[in-house]
């Protein structure tokens, strides 16, 4: 079978995770659920407190609120920690940035990585750092480590941690190519090498994003609120299609 | 006119480029197979935008890209 959702023939080092369950559909919502659940219990276990003791006695507000910034900030640490998985291409920890990084190289790397992205994605990968790809789950963005997965009409989105296993010096085009080849080969066998670290509301990571960044989130948004308004059975266009 | 390559340090290296299936074809499947016994993945790129991991060097394909493999950070 040729690349697209479910391959049984697909990634190699899916199918050496022979211990992991496979990712699927209902894995993805299941996961999401259950970051939806820990987040709202995060946020009942310093409120609640905050709520009683305010009952109790007004004069406790400062705890009470004490309660209340850790039930906003401990979530917002989490969807932090999901944004800073993905590392665009021209960001804080990017290849580009390596004082061993050659240019000739990096330029190289590049032009093969626009070679394999459409040409609307090209712009958008100049402009952002990420490369957008339309997949079967949802719309991936691809950085030198890591992918977002914007998905459920754009208003979520998972935080994969993935990356080349033996970077060594690679360019960052190419550590973004390496992941986009995965990725088309066997969408699922990716998403079962790449770990999961974050899953929520698309918002809450849009604003721990570099602000060169965002547009691709927009993107990615803007692409499956369109897909959600297109007649089933209507073929989507694919980046190089 | 098929071109394998491989994503390294350099940018991209070629490896080796071909026509039909003569001695050029026969070398570059030689340098193919080394480079999976390096530990290398070749993926070749459709025209629908999937892609597909091969494993005996696809002579009609335009591009052939030996990459390395991926892992959960």
């Amino acid at each position: 079978m040729e690349g697209a959702l479910a391959s049984a023939g697909g990634l190699d080092e899916a199918a050496r995770l022979h211990w992991r369950e496979d990712a699927s559909e209902r894995t993805l919502r299941r996961d999401g659920r259950r970051w939806t659940a820990w987040t709202a219990w995060i946020v009942l276990v310093f409120t609640a407190p905050g709520l009683v003791l305010l009952a109790i006695q007004p004069l406790t507000a400062p705890v009470a609120a004490l309660c209340f910034a850790h039930a906003w900030a401990i979530p917002g640490l989490q969807a932090r920690r999901g944004a800073r998985q993905v590392v665009p291409i021209g960001g804080e920890r990017s290849a580009t940035r390596r004082t061993s990084a050659e240019p000739e190289a990096e330029r190289l790397a590049l032009g093969l990585l626009a070679d394999l992205v459409g040409h609307p994605e090209r712009e958008l990968l100049a402009a952002s750092g990420l490369a957008l790809e339309r997949g079967e789950l949802g719309v991936w963005l691809v950085g030198e480590r890591g992918a977002f997965l914007v998905r459920s009409a754009g208003r979520r989105l998972d935080c994969w941690c993935v990356r080349v296993a033996e970077t060594e010096d690679l360019p960052a085009g190419d550590r973004v190519a390496h992941l986009l080849l995965a990725l088309r080969e066997d969408e699922l066998g990716f998403a079962k090498v790449a770990n999961l670290g974050f899953s929520g509301a698309a918002w809450r990571v849009r604003r721990e994003l570099p602000p060169r960044s965002r547009p691709a989130l927009d993107a990615a948004r803007r692409e499956l609120r369109s897909r959600a308004a297109t007649p089933p059975g209507r073929a989507r266009a694919r980046p190089g299609a | 006119m098929g071109r394998l390559i491989r994503l390294d340090r350099t940018g991209h290296t070629t490896l080796a480029e071909w026509t039909g299936d003569g001695v050029l074809a026969e070398a570059a499947a030689a340098a193919f197979e080394r480079e999976l016994e390096l530990g290398m993945i070749a993926s070749v790129s459709h025209p629908d935008g999937t892609a597909e991991v091969v494993r005996e060097l696809p002579v009609d394909a335009e591009l052939v890209v030996m990459r390395r493999p991926i892992a959960g950070g």
